[in-house]
């Protein structure tokens, strides 16, 4: 074997090792972690780049990695790659690698950074596992990683008693989660005796659809609505987002869209046989509608600038239950999901990669204010324009492309979204509507008390370091890309991703 | 610190409760027990050597993260090492230097040198373990002997 191939484990395997090695770098010099873990980003971000290279060239087929040995692959651990997966992976690699980076200097001033970058190696490897994974306990393990690691994340600053508090919730609400997902796997594996999500698919689809197995996409769902942070799931996202320290909250964005994967993952690839009614379809969407809704009132109240934004994370992800919802709910009819239920699916797929760069990006900035002021209370800050320039406009960037506001790549996901909704049903599309006229006050909100009036002496308010800046930058690159060609990345990433999650998966070797 | 009593018991006891826990780490691939099982019993003789004489400061964190960091190294690299076929491959299995012997089929009384890398990855996670645990162990005493006080 070659070591083209063995680039899927390498993609999970490195930066564990390397999560490992971090503290023992730790104790050569205070900086080597940061350099070292940087590094391990961006080798797992190339990596990542030329596997997509080799997904996006064999077209629906996925690429299929058997870890120990290669026969009796049915009772393996498998890696199972389609476009949707590496998709995902993707934005992983580019949100990570700006995280590290920005985090040189915000964690600065803190003892234990070997732990810091551990513990942000190890969310990577979470986020990486489950997304690639083509085993359903597998998914389980990595779905514990990236909580446990995200929970300690959220944890770091011992100093502030409402960090303990923050990622005390957390633990609660994933630990009791991470219980519900290992029931709803042993309920598979008590019926099929396999653990093979494609096998364990093969299995649902080919029985009636029994109440063990509408017990375990109940389960399913609920966990992975509240691991992507979902209304009414999302009683710990506003606290963990407000007191992960700077770049971890837009680690955390990526980390928590890690969840909407796999709950796609279980709607279209394990249950794709027996979703013929649009019930599941219409859980996903009021999940989404809900989450649209009241995420975004509970933003405009809020004068905390990481809170407003957690809450608006929560009313985005709803626009990407919505679309890939409506998707779900015209599964069975194959007229309305070639007229618009793949459009749908596009652009809420196309959302959640443009919610993490922007969104990314936004609590970027949040951190880079909170860095040089100080607070977090939008009272308490006024007139950084004059001083934090670069800073001003990643925001404004972050800001209009978050709004929707033409020609930025949040209008161009919100557009597919609000056209193709509203074949299915106008309502849903004016609510969604709605919803982005309420984004956009909010962060008129934000950017007027932060940024406009009159020059704030009390604080000395300079441009943020070297690190902060490139971090930030790299987001919005990617944002103004996306921006200028939002056509060419539709046709090259996004209609892949949607084909793949359609199509299903093959079952992996004989028995 | 806890009575006479307790201390003088602990004292010849507690070598056995490592004993033990290594016993259960390098037979993990025969018997019930293994890496971690193995690990958290000797992991609980440092618990009871805190609690009997109430202090802390006879383990050096230093050398117990150092073992959590070096025990996850080795079994990373294991799995690494087996990547010349695919990851996590058993290369030692059935003919290689150390665990190489070949498995006989059908009941046997259980052969000691077999299994391959598998009880190299116990010994791995039972160092890594005691480790972690030591270390989580340590820090809570410390906690509560400060709150004692």
């Amino acid at each position: 074997m070659n070591f083209t191939e063995h680039i899927p484990i390498l993609v999970i395997a490195l930066p564990l090792f390397a999560a490992f090695l971090t503290p023992l770098m730790g104790k050569i010099s205070r900086k080597a972690p940061r350099y070292f873990a940087t590094a391990v980003f961006v080798i797992v971000a190339f990596l990542v780049v030329l596997l997509a290279n080799m997904v996006y060239s064999r077209g629906t087929e996925p690429i299929i990695y058997t870890l120990g040995s290669q026969n009796d692959t049915i009772f393996r651990i498998v890696l199972e790659i389609d476009a949707f997966s590496i998709f995902m992976a993707l934005i992983m690699a580019i949100v990570s690698l700006a995280v590290s980076i920005y985090s040189w200097a915000f964690v600065d001033k803190y003892s234990g950074q070997d732990k810091f970058y551990t513990l942000l190696l190890l969310v990577a490897v979470g986020s990486y596992g489950m997304v690639l994974t083509g085993d359903m306990f597998n998914l389980f393990v990595f779905f514990e990683i990236s909580s446990i690691a995200l929970c300690g994340l959220v944890a770091f600053r011992t100093e502030r008693g409402e960090s303990f508090e923050a990622a005390f919730k957390y633990m609660a609400y994933s630990t009791i989660s991470g219980l519900l997902l290992l029931f709803a796997v042993g309920i598979f594996y008590s019926q099929y005796g396999v653990l093979n999500i494609a096998k364990i698919a093969e299995g649902v689809g080919s029985g009636p659809f029994n109440e063990l197995n509408k017990i375990a996409l109940g389960l399913l769902v609920t966990v992975f609505a509240l691991k992507a942070g979902s209304v009414p799931f999302h009683m710990t996202t506003p606290d963990a987002y407000s007191e992960a320290p700077g770049g971890v909250a837009a680690l955390y964005v990526a980390a928590s869209q890690a969840g909407l994967y796999a709950l796609f993952r279980t709607c279209f690839t394990i249950y794709r046989p027996v979703i013929t009614t649009e019930t599941i379809g219409w859980v996903v969407i009021i999940l989404g509608v809900l989450s649209m809704f009241v995420g975004v009132t509970m933003a405009l109240v809020q004068k905390d600038i990481k809170r407003l934004m957690a809450y608006h994370a929560i009313s985005q992800t709803g626009y990407m239950l919505l679309g890939v919802g409506v998707g779900i709910a015209v599964l069975g009819n194959p007229a309305a999901l070639d007229a618009y239920g793949k459009m749908a699916m596009e652009g809420g797929i196309f959302h959640i990669i443009n919610h993490a760069m922007y969104k990314g990006l936004l609590f970027l900035t949040a951190a880079a204010i909170f860095y040089r002021v100080g607070t977090r209370n939008l009272n308490e800050m006024r007139g950084l324009a004059h001083t934090m320039k670069f800073t001003t406009i990643f925001f404004m960037i972050g800001a209009l492309s978050i709004a929707g506001i033409p020609p930025m790549n949040g209008f161009s996901s919100k557009l597919m979204i609000y056209e193709s909704v509203y074949q299915f049903s106008p309502i849903l599309s004016a609510i969604a509507m709605l919803v982005s006229v309420l984004t956009l006050a909010s962060f008129v909100k934000v950017f007027y008390s932060a940024f406009m009036g009159p020059k704030n002496e009390k604080v000395d308010a300079k441009e943020v370091p070297m690190s902060m800046l490139v971090g930030m930058a790299i987001l919005t690159g990617v944002i103004i890309v996306f921006s200028l060609f939002p056509g060419l990345v539709v046709d090259t990433i996004i209609k892949p991703a949607v084909e793949a999650l359609l199509h299903g998966w093959p079952i992996a070797g004989g028995m | 610190m806890m009575s006479k009593i307790v201390r003088s018991m602990t004292r010849p006891l507690y070598p056995f409760i490592i004993l033990f826990g290594a016993y259960l780490v390098v037979h993990g691939h025969l018997t019930p027990g293994g890496g971690f099982q193995g690990g958290a019993v000797a992991a609980s003789a440092i618990a009871l050597l805190v609690v009997a004489y109430g202090g802390t400061r006879m383990f050096r964190k230093g050398t117990l993260t150092a073992m959590e960091s070096s025990g996850l190294i080795v079994f990373i690299s294991l799995a690494m090492v087996g990547m010349a076929t695919v990851f996590f491959y058993n290369f030692l299995a059935n003919g290689g230097p150390i665990f190489g012997e070949a498995i006989f089929y059908g009941p046997n009384p259980g052969y000691f040198n077999t299994a391959g890398v598998i009880p190299l990855m116990n010994m791995a996670v039972g160092l890594e373990v005691i480790g972690g645990l030591g270390v989580i162990i340590i820090a809570l005493g410390k906690k509560a002997f400060e709150v004692m006080e």
